[in-house]
C-alpha cells in the first residue's frame, strides 16, 4: 500500500511516496534521492559499504527500515562533508590515497567517523576492533588503517 | 546543444565532463560508431584514436584497457604527459567506451602498462612531433632546434619563438597515419616516426601521482556501474535455480500480484523479474513462486573433489618446459621426494553483486558495465541480440570490484536481453547469494611434484604436474554469448576451451618437466562451479605447490630455504628479490630440520619465504607468522616483499598494489573456499565465504620495489598475489614443522594437522 514519508537526510527534509513502509532505508537514498553513496553489497548486514549515520550512530542501511528512521537524522557520505568542508577522514583517505575499486569506502569512512568522535586519539589496535567486519574485498585494508591513524595520530 | 551533436562529437562529448552519463542517458541512441563530420574512424591505425588535442591546451588519451582500482590510467596520463612535456593533470584518460577507444584488450593479464601503454607513449610522441613540426612552419625555425615544455613549443635559443600547443592545432584532428601491426586486444601494436623520449630524461614518469578518483569516491561523487540511471528504466532481478540445472517448468504470475508493477520474464531457464522500482523487483525476486525440474545429485560430492582431480581423465594436456631427459632424471636418484597440493574452487566474491545497465533500441545499443574487457562484450552482446556489433556501445564504468572475469559481464548480457525483449532501459544487479554462488570459479586443482636427489643432496630430476579445471571454461572475456550465463540459460551452448598452467621460476634442475592437464568440469552448462579468470589466473595454486615443494626439497637436503633458491638460480633479477627481499626482512638461516619448537607455548612463529615469476615481472616474499596452537588460526605478522617489475611509473601506486595482493592472497590462501552440497554452490555470502577482516592483518608490509630503468615496464597488477599461499604455508613449516599441502589453512585444517 503507497504511503507517503517524511525523511531528514544531510539535514533537508524530503517526501517520498513507497510502495512499502518496510523498504531498506538504502534504496530510498539511492533510488529515490540519489545518493549514490551509501551502496548495496550484500543486504544483509555483514559488509558496510551501505552504512550512514542514523542520529549520529552508523548504521547499515539495507537492514534499516524506512519506517525506523522516521523523525531521526540520517546523514550519508555525501552529508558528512564537503570538499569544501571536509570531514577529515575524507582528506585522510584521499591523502592515504586508500582503497583500490573504492565500492567499500563509504563504509569505512561512516564507521571510522563514529570511532574518531568518539576516541580522538584511537590507537592501530582501536581502530582494527572499530572497524572489524567491515569487508574490503581488493584488500586495502593496510592503507585504510593508514587513513584512519592520521587523524587520529596512532604510530 | 542537440543530443545528435551529443552523441557524434567525442570532443564535445569530453568536455561533458562528469555528466557525461546522465547526458547520455537521456540523448536518443544513435548507431554507436557513428563519425561526426572531419573525425578520423575510430582505428588503431590512426593518431587520433589514441590522443586528443582540446582548445583549453589540455589532452585527452584514449585508452583501450581500463583500471580496476590500482592507478592503471593515472600511469597512463603519466606516460602520455611525459612525451608531451605537460603536467600529469593536463591529461585526462578516457577508459573503456567501445566508441571511444580502440580494443586494447580491456584489463587483462596485468598489461594494462606494460602493452597498453606501449601504444599510448608511441602515440603521444608522434602527437608531439607533429605539434614541433607545425610550430616549425609557423614560428620559422627547423624542428630540431625546438623544444617543449608546459604544452608549449619554443626555441631555446630564441625563447620569444613560443607558441602553445592548441593554437597549432585549432579544433581540427591530428589526422596522421600510425603504423598498426594489425592485431586488437591485448598484442595491439600501434606507432608513429617519432622516437619516444629516453627513460634517462623522465620527469613525470617515475614520480608518485596520485589518483583523484580516491578524492571523488571521498566525498561521494564517483560513479559506478550500480549510479546509472536511465530514463524510464526497469530494474530487473534474475531467478537462478536453486538446484544446478533445475529448468522452470510453471511460474506461479499470482505469487507476485500484490507487488506494484512487475513484470515477469521467462524463456527456457532463464528467469527474471521486471519492477518500475528496484525493492520492488527484489521483493518480487522473492516472492515468485517457480516450479522446477528436480535434477538428482546434480552436482558430485565435495569431499571427492581432489580424487577426481587426480584420477579424471585428461581433456588437454600440454608441456609447458622439458629439458633434459626426465626419464633418466627420474629413475637414477639416491632419493626420491613427492608429494601432492590441492586448492579449491575459489570466488571473485566481489564487494557487490554485478551490475549492468543495457537500453536496447531499434537504431542501437548502449549498456553500462563493470567488465574488464568492454569491447569484448560489445560483440557478445551484439551476437546475443543478432544485431550489428556497430550499432553497439559498452560504456566501461567502475563495478563492486574487479579481478578478472566475475560476474560483470554475464550481468551485461542480462541486461541487454532483457531490454531488448521488454523494450525499455534496464538495470540488472545480481544480489549477495548470486555474486558469490553464480560468479565464474578460479579453477579447482591438484599439482603433483617429485623430485630425485643424488647421493651429494642435489637435485637431479624435478617433474611437476597440475591438473585441474580449465580456467577458460568459459573464456575470460565476454565475446561469445555461449561463455556468458544468459546464453548457457538460453540454450545457446558452450564454448569451452582448455588451459592450466606450470610454474614459471627459473630454478635449473638438470632434467625437467613442467606439465598440465584439464579434467573435466563438474557441471557442462550453466554451472555456478565454471571456471574462468581469478586474479592471477591459476598462479596462487601453482606456486602454491611449486614453491612449497621447494621448501619441502630444502628440507630434505637440510638446507636454508632461501640459500637452497639461490643454489639453482642464475637469472639475475631472481637472485635479487630474493637477496632484496632478506635484507628487509632480516632472514635468519636455518638448516635444523626438523624444526618443531621444543617447548612449544600456545603461540608459535615462524618464517617462510616464496619466489615468483609472472610474465616479465619478478617477487620474492618472506612472512613471519604465528600459530595458535590452541584454535589453529594463523596470522601473518609481517611481510617483506621486493618486486621487479622493470621500469616503474608510479612508485606510490605500485606499493599500494603489492600491498592489495598481500592482503588478497593472504585471504585465499587463509579462508577462502567455495563449497557445495550435491546440489548448489553452499557458499552465497560473508559469513559462508569469509575474506580476511581488518583484524586479521599483518603488522606491517615492507616492500622493496626495484626500479630498473633500462627495461621495459612489465606488469604489476598480479604477480605479488602468486608466492603468498606458497610463503604463509613454509612458515607453518618452520614454526610447527607440519606441512599443510591443502589450501586454505583455515584454523580447522591446521589443527587437525597438530593432532
Amino acid at each position: 500500500m503507497a504511503q507517503t514519508v517524511q525523511l531528514d537526510v544531510n539535514g533537508m527534509s524530503h517526501r517520498m511516496t513507497v510502495d512499502d513502509p518496510d523498504m531498506p532505508l538504502l534504496y530510498a537514498l539511492r533510488d529515490e534521492l540519489a545518493l549514490g553513496n551509501p551502496r548495496f553489497g550484500c543486504g544483509l548486514a555483514q559488509c558496510g559499504a551501505c552504512t550512514v549515520h542514523v542520529d549520529g550512530e552508523p548504521a547499515r542501511s539495507c537492514v534499516t527500515p524506512l519506517s525506523a528512521v522516521i523523525g531521526r537524522r540520517v546523514v550519508t557520505l555525501a552529508g558528512l562533508g564537503t570538499p569544501d568542508h571536509p570531514h577529515p577522514l575524507q582528506t585522510a583517505f584521499a591523502e592515504a590515497q586508500a582503497t583500490q575499486c573504492g565500492y567499500c569506502m563509504n563504509g569505512w569512512i561512516m564507521t571510522a567517523a563514529a570511532l574518531v568522535r568518539e576516541k580522538p586519539r584511537a590507537t592501530i589496535g582501536e581502530i582494527k576492533q572499530a572497524l572489524t567486519g567491515l569487508k574490503c574485498r581488493c584488500g586495502t585494508h593496510m592503507s585504510i588503517i593508514r587513513a584512519v591513524a592520521r587523524v587520529t595520530g596512532a604510530a | 546543444m542537440s543530443p545528435l551533436a551529443l552523441d557524434l562529437s567525442r570532443r564535445h562529448l569530453l568536455q561533458a565532463g562528469g555528466a557525461l552519463l546522465v547526458s547520455f542517458a537521456t540523448a536518443p541512441l544513435l548507431p554507436a560508431r557513428a563519425a561526426a563530420a572531419g573525425r578520423p574512424a575510430l582505428t588503431p591505425d590512426q593518431l587520433d584514436s589514441f590522443i586528443a588535442l582540446q582548445s583549453d591546451g589540455t589532452v585527452v588519451a584514449f585508452f583501450g584497457k581500463m583500471d580496476p582500482g590500482q592507478g592503471v590510467d593515472v600511469a597512463i596520463g603519466q606516460i602520455v604527459a611525459e612525451e608531451l612535456d605537460l603536467h600529469a593533470i593536463a591529461v585526462r584518460v578516457i577508459q573503456g567506451d567501445s566508441a571511444q577507444t580502440v580494443n586494447q584488450g580491456g584489463a587483462s593479464g596485468s598489461t594494462g602498462i606494460e602493452k597498453g601503454g606501449v601504444t599510448l607513449r608511441y602515440a603521444a610522441a608522434e602527437a608531439r612531433r607533429i605539434l614541433v613540426e607545425r610550430a616549425a612552419v609557423r614560428l620559422g625555425v627547423p624542428p630540431e632546434q625546438l623544444a617543449t615544455e608546459n604544452g608549449a613549443v619554443f626555441a631555446p635559443a630564441a625563447p620569444a619563438k613560443r607558441i602553445l600547443y592548441k593554437d597549432l592545432l585549432g579544433d581540427g584532428y591530428f589526422e596522421t597515419a600510425l603504423q598498426w601491426n594489425g592485431q586488437m586486444g591485448n598484442d595491439l601494436l600501434s606507432r608513429g616516426r617519432a622516437q619516444p623520449k629516453r627513460p634517462s630524461d623522465y620527469k613525470l614518469v617515475g614520480q608518485s601521482v596520485p589518483r583523484t578518483d580516491i578524492r571523488n569516491n571521498a566525498f561521494a561523487q564517483q560513479t559506478y556501474v550500480t549510479d546509472i540511471r536511465l530514463a524510464g528504466m526497469l530494474h530487473a532481478r534474475m531467478i537462478r535455480p536453486p538446484v544446478v540445472g533445475a529448468e522452470p517448468q510453471s511460474i506461479d504470475e499470482a505469487s507476485v500480484k500484490n507487488i506494484p508493477g512487475v513484470r515477469i520474464f521467462h524463456e527456457r531457464g532463464f528467469v527474471a523479474v521486471l519492477a518500475e522500482k528496484e525493492w520492488n523487483a527484489i521483493r518480487a525476486a522473492e516472492a515468485l513462486r517457480v516450479t522446477w525440474t528436480k535434477p538428482v545429485d546434480p552436482l558430485p560430492d565435495q569431499a571427492q573433489l581432489y580424487d577426481y582431480l587426480r584420477t579424471a581423465p585428461a581433456l588437454a594436456r600440454k608441456d609447458e618446459l622439458l629439458k633434459g631427459d626426465v626419464t633418466t632424471g627420474l629413475s637414477d636418484a639416491a632419493k626420491t621426494v613427492a608429494a601432492t597440493y590441492e586448492w579449491p574452487f575459489q570466488s571473485h566474491a566481489c564487494m557487490g553483486g554485478a551490475c549492468a545497465v543495457a537500453d536496447v533500441r531499434p537504431d542501437g545499443v548502449s549498456f553500462w558495465t563493470g567488465t574488464q574487457k568492454p569491447h569484448y562484450a560489445q560483440q557478445g552482446v551484439a551476437k546475443l541480440l543478432g544485431v550489428p556489433v556497430e550499432t553497439v556501445r559498452a560504456i566501461w564504468t567502475r563495478g563492486p570490484g574487479s579481478y578478472g572475469r566475475n560476474d560483470a559481464g554475464d550481468a551485461a548480457m542480462d541486461a541487454a536481453y532483457l531490454s531488448h525483449a521488454v523494450g525499455r532501459p534496464v538495470r540488472v544487479q545480481y544480489m549477495r547469494d548470486q555474486g558469490t554462488g553464480w560468479d565464474p570459479k578460479g579453477p579447482p586443482s591438484v599439482h603433483l611434484c617429485t623430485a630425485t636427489l643424488d647421493a651429494k643432496g642435489l637435485v637431479v630430476g624435478f617433474r611437476f604436474l597440475s591438473r585441474g579445471i580449465s580456467r577458460i571454461d568459459v573464456t575470460p572475456n565476454e565475446s561469445d554469448p555461449r561463455d556468458s550465463l544468459a546464453g548457457q540459460l538460453l540454450g545457446r551452448g558452450q564454448n569451452a576451451n582448455q588451459a592450466f598452467g606450470a610454474p614459471t621460476e627459473t630454478y635449473n634442475f638438470v632434467h625437467q618437466q613442467r606439465a598440465w592437464e584439464t579434467v573435466a568440469p563438474l557441471v557442462k552448462n550453466a554451472s555456478p562451479l565454471r571456471t574462468s579468470h581469478l586474479r592471477d589466473p591459476v598462479g596462487p595454486q601453482i606456486n602454491f605447490a611449486s614453491e612449497s615443494f621447494i621448501d619441502e626439497l630444502a628440507a630434505a637436503t637440510g638446507t636454508d630455504p632461501m640459500a637452497f633458491r639461490l643454489r639453482y638460480l642464475t637469472d639475475a633479477r631472481a637472485v635479487a628479490v630474493i637477496q632484496a627481499a632478506a635484507e628487509k626482512f632480516g632472514w635468519r638461516a636455518r638448516s635444523d630440520y626438523p624444526h618443531p619448537p621444543a617447548n612449544p607455548g600456545e603461540i608459535v612463529r615462524g618464517q617462510g619465504m616464496a619466489l615468483a615469476q609472472r610474465s616479465d615481472t619478478l617477487c620474492a616474499a618472506m612472512v613471519e607468522i604465528e600459530v595458535n596452537r590452541t584454535t589453529g588460526a594463523v596470522r601473518p605478522v609481517r611481510w617483506a616483499v621486493a618486486h621487479d617489475c622493470g621500469l616503474i611509473i608510479n612508485p606510490h601506486n605500485l606499493v599500494l598494489t603489492i600491498e592489495g595482493n598481500i592482503i588478497q592472497g593472504s585471504s585465499r590462501a587463509l579462508m577462502e573456499e567455495v563449497t557445495y552440497d550435491r546440489n548448489m554452490v553452499t557458499s552465497l555470502d560473508w559469513s559462508t565465504y569469509p575474506i580476511l577482516d581488518i583484524t586479521q592483518t599483518p603488522d606491517r608490509i615492507d616492500i622493496v620495489t626495484i626500479n630498473r630503468p633500462e627495461l621495459p615496464a612489465a606488469g604489476a597488477g598480479e604477480a605479488s598475489t602468486r608466492p603468498v599461499a606458497a610463503a604463509i604455508g613454509n612458515a607453518i613449516f618452520d614454526a610447527t614443522g607440519i606441512r599443510l599441502r591443502r589450501a586454505p589453512f583455515t584454523p580447522e585444517r591446521v589443527k587437525a594437522a597438530f593432532t
